[in-house]
């Protein structure tokens, strides 16, 4: 067959649009996750039993529904809890802000369980010599112990990064209009060209991703 | 039984092996020994060709290792080599460490490789744990064990690369006794070890070895009492109590 | 907030397919399981395939094993699938086509997913390999070479055995990762479990038990995996080692 790659060009403001709304769920799910996973990795190693019982509830839940089942089920219950909250008119587009919920929480799970394993690795020397300074537990973990857990986790943390990149392109099953749907579904559909824009597709991500991982080989050699 | 030609190995940059010659007769246990890193256990195993050389000869039991032609795994079968870690492989029991390579390189069917397997378990005191794992033994006991495993293939010289020094202190007799006993038989050996008793009771000769280069190959008299470099004797002095 | 729960719906009929709502879970349950038995079978071979090949002393094998596993892990999993169903079969020879239009659709979309979802899984198996081989104690192959094995030898006899071992725990992890990504093929077509969720949803108005009723769906799979990945961890656990006989 004929490929036809002369509506790359012409089309770049949509594509580039699609990017944004991409780029916007990586960045705060980033973000959110990281913080909420860590909070729930100290949740998980606390000593009050309840407390690490909630903790692992969460995550090992989430690490068994599909990210697409999570996706739907965020669609669905998002909108009652915002209508509860802020009483929003039933015709705003929540599209967006469920897909950015959905991807926070569900990823703080697995962000949780790099960083439970980043804290695990720091030895209980570190945090008995902060109590003996006279810093209460939660000091500890905050002053001493978190820093080195991130350091140590860093190239971690970012590859996930990576993954969760690569994960937004499921919220396809909402029809909400990232790089992907807007290249492939709405460019390409449009311009009868969608074998083309499915590869334009692979392309772009497979530069961003491998640019981005081999700056995370060169970040773990540093750290190394 | 073994020559070493004026062989010399780098790494990168780094010489390792320089110009290194010595020979090995038929029957003789010769002990190499010298500080660490100064080129010995990449020296025993240049002689099956573990580790490529970059220039001189080797010769075992007339055959060149160092010509390309040479079928090499034909060679490796004739040479036992014993390893400082053991290397007994964790997936098989111990009889089957011993029958592996018979059956595999040798080509003996297996009811064959068995029974030598069992003499030669005998042989080292280990009959009785002919059916366990690995795992399940001292590391003195696995030692053994390989040294079984080696004398499987019928070898004409074993090579032996710090047999003891991974081993706990109460287990090194236990292994040195099977070597000492392999010497009086007449095997031909080479020895990489600082057990410096186990060269003083059945060397022949010792080679001491320093920043790659062979600096004293003598007979164990004139190496004990009267060592002829400095070098042999600050070891010495630090090896000995 | 409250609930009205309302369990009875699995029993009442679904709208379409002349079955009951129960019966659409029990259909997606079942192509789930399908779907993930055949990747996974495509996975391990294909995984352990270039696994093996990018530890070989040759460039060229390890410079194809890594072209592989870049391009699966660095493309996300939809955009494959869509590959499979859109783009190979327009670039394939005119009678491979035809070979695959008059194939089944329903077939040709699982025969296209069961590929992607496999080769995908492999490039994840096929790293774990490569880090089991690579982990082994240099010693362990010296030793092989010592007693004049060949390499084929080396790797049949005493590499694999021992390296299959460790990849295990790894091994369950993937195998439940391609489980949940299985879903995603629900965008291709396949009507698997949670695109019948998502259809219950939109029918029978009940989505809390909807919800409940899939998750419990995936949890009885993931056990099933980690029982089965467990059983085979027992049975091929050696003597003497960690927490064997």
């Amino acid at each position: 067959m004929e490929f036809d790659w002369s509506g790359i060009i012409p089309n770049l403001p949509y594509i580039l649009k699609g990017m944004k709304i991409t780029l916007q769920i990586t960045v705060v799910a980033v973000i959110f996750g990281i913080i909420w996973g860590t909070v729930l990795a100290v949740m998980r190693l606390s000593s009050i039993k309840i407390i690490s019982w909630l903790a692992k509830a969460y995550v090992n839940t989430f690490r068994t529904i599909p990210l697409v089942m999570v996706l739907l089920w965020f669609y669905l219950l998002v909108p009652q809890i915002l209508s509860n909250i802020f009483h929003l008119p039933a015709s705003t587009d929540i599209r967006l802000i469920s897909a950015i919920v959905a991807f926070s929480l569900f990823e703080a799970a697995y962000y949780s369980e790099i960083m439970r394993a980043g804290i695990q690795s720091i030895s209980k020397g570190q945090l008995n010599a902060a109590l003996a300074l006279g810093m209460t537990k939660i000091q500890g973990m905050y002053l001493v112990v978190l820093p080195q857990a991130f350091r140590i986790m860093a190239p971690l943390l970012l590859t996930q990064g990576i993954i969760l990149f690569q994960d937004t392109t499921l919220v396809y099953v909402l029809s909400l209009f990232d790089f992907f749907y807007q290249s492939v579904e709405i460019v390409g559909k449009r311009d009868g060209t969608y074998v083309e824009m499915i590869l334009f597709a692979a392309c772009v991500y497979f530069i961003i991703c491998f640019a981005a991982s081999s700056l995370v080989n060169y970040i773990k050699s540093r750290i190394a | 039984m073994i020559s070493l030609r004026n062989i010399s190995k780098w790494y990168g940059e780094f010489q390792v092996l320089k110009d290194c010659t010595t020979h090995v007769g038929k029957g003789e246990v010769v002990v190499v020994c010298g500080p660490s890193g100064s080129g010995k256990s990449t020296l025993i195993k240049t002689v099956n060709a573990l580790e490529p050389i970059q220039q001189g000869t080797i010769i075992v039991d007339n055959v060149n290792v160092t010509n390309k032609a040479t079928n090499l795994a034909k060679l490796r079968s004739k040479v036992g080599m014993v390893f400082q870690h053991f290397e007994l492989f964790p997936h098989l029991s111990i009889v089957k460490n011993l029958t592996l390579a018979q059956v595999k390189v040798l080509k003996r069917d297996e009811e064959e490789a068995t029974k030598k397997a069992l003499t030669l378990l005998d042989r080292v005191g280990l009959l009785a744990h002919a059916q366990k794992f690995p795992g399940q033994l001292s590391g003195g006991q696995q030692q053994r064990v390989a040294i079984a495993r080696a004398l499987c293939m019928d070898p004409v010289v074993m090579l032996f690369d710090e047999p003891t020094s991974a081993l706990d202190p109460e287990m090194v007799n236990e292994v040195l006794d099977v070597m000492v006993e392999l010497a009086y038989e007449g095997m031909t050996m080479m020895v990489v070890t600082h057990e410096m008793g186990f060269a003083r009771k059945v060397a022949n000769r010792i080679l001491f070895m320093d920043e790659g280069t062979i600096i004293e190959d003598t007979t164990k008299e004139q190496f004990f009492t009267n060592p002829q470099s400095d070098r042999a004797k600050d070891f010495l002095a630090k090896i000995i109590h | 907030m409250h609930i009205a729960w309302n369990w009875g719906i699995f029993f009442q009929p679904a709208p379409f397919g002349d079955t009951t709502y129960l019966g659409w879970l029990w259909s997606g349950f079942l192509m789930t399981i399908f779907l993930s038995i055949s990747a996974g079978v495509i996975a391990f071979i294909v995984g352990s395939f270039f696994g093996i090949l990018r530890t070989l002393p040759n460039r060229f094998f390890s410079i194809i094993g890594t072209a592989y596993v870049e391009i699966f892990r660095n493309i996300p999993l939809i955009i494959h699938l869509f590959v499979w169903v859109y783009v190979i079969p327009e670039i394939l020879p005119e009678s491979m086509k035809e070979w695959l239009f008059d194939l089944e659709p329903s077939f040709f979309i699982f025969l296209m997913a069961t590929i992607a979802l496999g080769l995908f899984t492999g490039a994840r198996i096929c790293e774990q390999l490569r880090t089991a081989i690579q982990s082994l104690p240099a010693g362990q192959k010296n030793a092989g070479i010592a007693l004049g094995l060949t390499l084929r030898q080396i790797y049949l006899y005493i590499l694999l055995p021992n390296a299959y071992r460790r990849v295990l725990p790894p091994l369950t992890s993937e195998m439940l990762n391609m489980v949940k990504n299985s879903a995603v093929a629900s965008t291709i077509g396949i009507v698997e479990l949670s695109k019948q969720a998502s259809q219950l949803l939109e029918h029978a108005s009940t989505p809390y038990e909807s919800f409940i009723a899939v998750t419990i769906g995936y949890i009885i799979i993931n056990i099933c995996v980690m029982k089965t990945m467990q059983y085979i961890e027992k049975r091929t656990r050696l003597p003497g080692s960690l927490g064997g006989k």
